[in-house]
C-alpha cells in the first residue's frame, strides 16, 4: 500500500463514509438546530442589553459591563462544563444540548452587545439632536434614526463573531451532544478509521461557508452612500 | 414690541460643570421678528439657541415658547418641539433616508400624519426650498447647500412657530451659501419668527430686525443692524465688528 493509498484509506474511506453518512447527517441537523437557537437568542439578548445600556442608568450599565466582560473573558468550554456539571449541585440538570445552547448564547450575547453598543455610540450626536429637535422621542429616535444606521455598521463584525461562536457548537461534544463532531468522533471510535472526521469537516463547510458568503453579501448590500 | 412674544427666555443660566456658559441671558422674540445673534466663539450663543428648544437644559431661568413653558416638568417637550424648528451647522440629515424620508419622518411619527399625507406635505416643503426634484435623493447624493435646504424643509414641514438657525452656513463652501440664505430670506418674508446664530453679516444687515452681540455668556448690547454695525456703544462690540469686517 503506497503512502497515497494509505492516506486515502485513512481519510476518504468510502465504505466507512457511506456507513456513517446518516449519523453525520443527523449530527448536522443537531448542529443546525443548536446554531440557529444560539444565533437568535444570542443576538436578540445582545441587542436587548445594548438598548438597555443606551438608557444610561449607571447601576444597570455597570452590571451589563460586568456580565459582558465576564462572558467575553471565559472560554466557552469552561462555561459549558460549569453549566452542565455545576448546575446539578443546585438541583438544575440541563441536558448537554441545553448547556451548550445556554453557554454559547451567553458568549454571543456578550460579544454582540459590545458590537451593537459600539454601533450605537458611533452614531453622531447630531443625529440624535436633529431627530429630537423635530419632536421624536428617545425611543423613536433610537428605532428610526440611530439603530438603522448602527445595524449597518455592526453587520461585518457581527457576522464574523457569530460565525466564530456558532462553530463552538462543536464543543457540545464534551457534554455528549450528538452534533456533527460528536457523531464523527464516535464513528471514528467505532470504525477505527478517521474518515468520518472528513465527513464532519465537509458538513461544517456545507453549513458555515454559506454563512460566510451571506455575511459578505449582506455587508455590500447594506452599504449606502454617505 | 409689535406683537406678543413668541419666545420669552428670561434669566437663563447654564453651567457645564464648573464652566459658567450663560450668565443670565434674556431673549424675547416677537412674532415675525428675526433676531440675529453674533459674538466670538465660546460666547454662549449656540448654547443659548439650544436652550430655546431644550436640547440643553438651562441651569436656571425660564423659557416660554408660543405660550408653553418648556421647563415645566409636565410639559410634553416632544410635542412642544414640533413648534420649534432647528437647523444645525452640520445639517444632520439622516443618511439612510431619502430627502423626502428625512422631511416626513417626524410628520408621521410625531404629528401622526398618514404616509400619503406626510408625503404630500414633504413634497410641498421640499418645493419651498427649491428641491422638488430631489425628493428621492439620499443626503450623500446632494451638495452641502442642498442638504442644508433639506434640513430646513425637515423643520418647516412641521409648521413651526419659530425657527432656530445654528450657524447654518458655516460648513458650506462659499458658492453654496447663497442658496441657503435665499431660502432663509424667503422664510423671513413669509413672516416666520427666527433666531439666527451666524457670521453672515451681510444677511444680518438686510434681513435682521435686531442684532444681539454676545460675549462671555451675556448679551453685551443689542439694537438694529445699523446701530450695532455702524455705531456700537461697547468696546467689545466694536472690537468684534472690526475683526469680522477685516476678514
Amino acid at each position: 500500500m503506497s503512502n497515497w493509498d494509505r492516506f486515502l484509506d485513512t481519510f476518504f474511506n468510502a465504505k466507512v463514509m457511506a456507513k456513517y453518512l446518516p449519523d453525520i447527517a443527523y449530527g448536522m441537523l443537531i448542529t443546525v438546530e443548536l446554531a440557529a437557537l444560539v444565533i437568535v437568542s444570542g443576538i436578540v439578548s445582545g441587542l436587548a442589553l445594548a438598548l438597555l445600556r443606551s438608557l444610561g442608568y449607571r447601576p444597570v450599565n455597570l452590571l451589563i459591563v460586568f456580565v459582558v466582560d465576564l462572558f467575553r473573558a471565559l472560554p466557552p468550554l469552561v462555561i459549558i462544563v460549569f453549566i452542565y456539571f455545576g448546575l446539578p449541585a443546585v438541583d438544575v440538570s440541563p441536558s448537554g444540548f441545553v448547556s451548550t445552547w445556554l453557554s454559547l448564547t451567553l458568549v454571543l450575547m456578550a460579544f454582540s452587545e459590545e458590537i451593537f453598543w459600539a454601533g450605537i455610540t458611533s452614531i453622531a450626536r447630531g443625529q440624535w439632536e436633529a431627530a429630537r429637535s423635530t419632536g421624536l422621542s428617545y425611543g423613536q429616535t433610537l428605532m428610526n434614526v440611530v439603530l438603522p444606521q448602527a445595524l449597518r455598521l455592526t453587520i461585518p463584525p457581527l457576522t464574523n463573531r457569530t460565525i466564530a461562536i456558532t462553530k463552538g457548537t462543536a464543543l457540545g461534544t464534551v457534554v455528549a451532544v450528538s452534533e456533527i463532531l460528536g457523531m464523527a468522533s464516535s464513528a471514528v471510535s467505532n470504525s477505527y478509521n478517521p474518515s468520518p472526521l472528513t465527513l464532519g469537516a465537509i458538513a461544517y463547510l456545507i453549513l458555515f461557508l454559506p454563512m460566510v458568503v451571506f455575511g459578505r453579501w449582506l455587508e455590500t448590500r447594506m452599504a449606502w452612500k454617505r | 414690541m409689535p406683537d406678543k412674544p413668541i419666545v420669552e427666555a428670561r434669566g437663563i443660566h447654564k453651567h457645564f460643570g464648573a464652566h459658567h456658559v450663560l450668565k443670565g441671558v434674556d431673549l424675547v422674540l416677537a412674532e415675525r421678528e428675526l433676531a440675529f445673534v453674533i459674538g466670538p466663539s465660546g460666547s454662549g450663543k449656540s448654547t443659548l439657541l439650544r436652550c430655546l428648544n431644550r436640547l440643553e437644559d438651562p441651569s436656571s431661568g425660564s423659557v416660554i415658547v408660543d405660550g408653553v413653558d418648556l421647563l415645566n416638568p409636565r410639559t410634553d417637550i416632544n410635542h412642544a418641539r414640533q413648534r420649534i424648528g432647528m437647523v444645525f451647522q452640520s445639517f444632520n440629515l439622516y443618511p439612510h433616508m431619502t430627502a423626502l424620508g428625512n422631511v416626513t419622518l417626524a410628520l408621521r411619527k410625531v404629528a401622526g400624519r398618514s404616509r400619503d399625507d406626510a408625503d404630500a406635505l414633504g413634497h410641498a416643503a421640499l418645493a419651498r426650498v427649491g428641491l422638488a426634484d430631489r425628493a428621492g435623493h439620499t443626503p450623500g447624493q446632494l451638495s452641502g447647500g442642498q442638504q442644508q435646504r433639506v434640513a430646513i424643509a425637515r423643520a418647516i414641514a412641521l409648521e413651526p412657530r419659530v425657527m432656530l438657525f445654528d450657524e447654518p452656513t458655516s460648513a458650506l463652501d462659499p458658492e453654496l451659501v447663497g442658496s441657503v440664505l435665499g431660502v432663509m430670506r424667503d422664510l423671513r418674508e413669509s413672516g416666520m419668527a427666527m433666531v439666527v446664530v451666524s457670521h453672515e453679516m451681510g444677511f444680518a444687515r438686510n434681513a435682521a430686525d435686531r442684532v444681539l452681540f454676545m460675549d462671555e455668556g451675556v448679551i453685551v448690547e443689542q439694537g438694529t443692524p445699523a446701530e450695532i454695525f455702524e455705531t456700537p456703544s461697547h468696546d467689545r462690540t466694536r472690537a468684534f465688528i472690526g475683526q469680522i469686517q477685516r476678514h
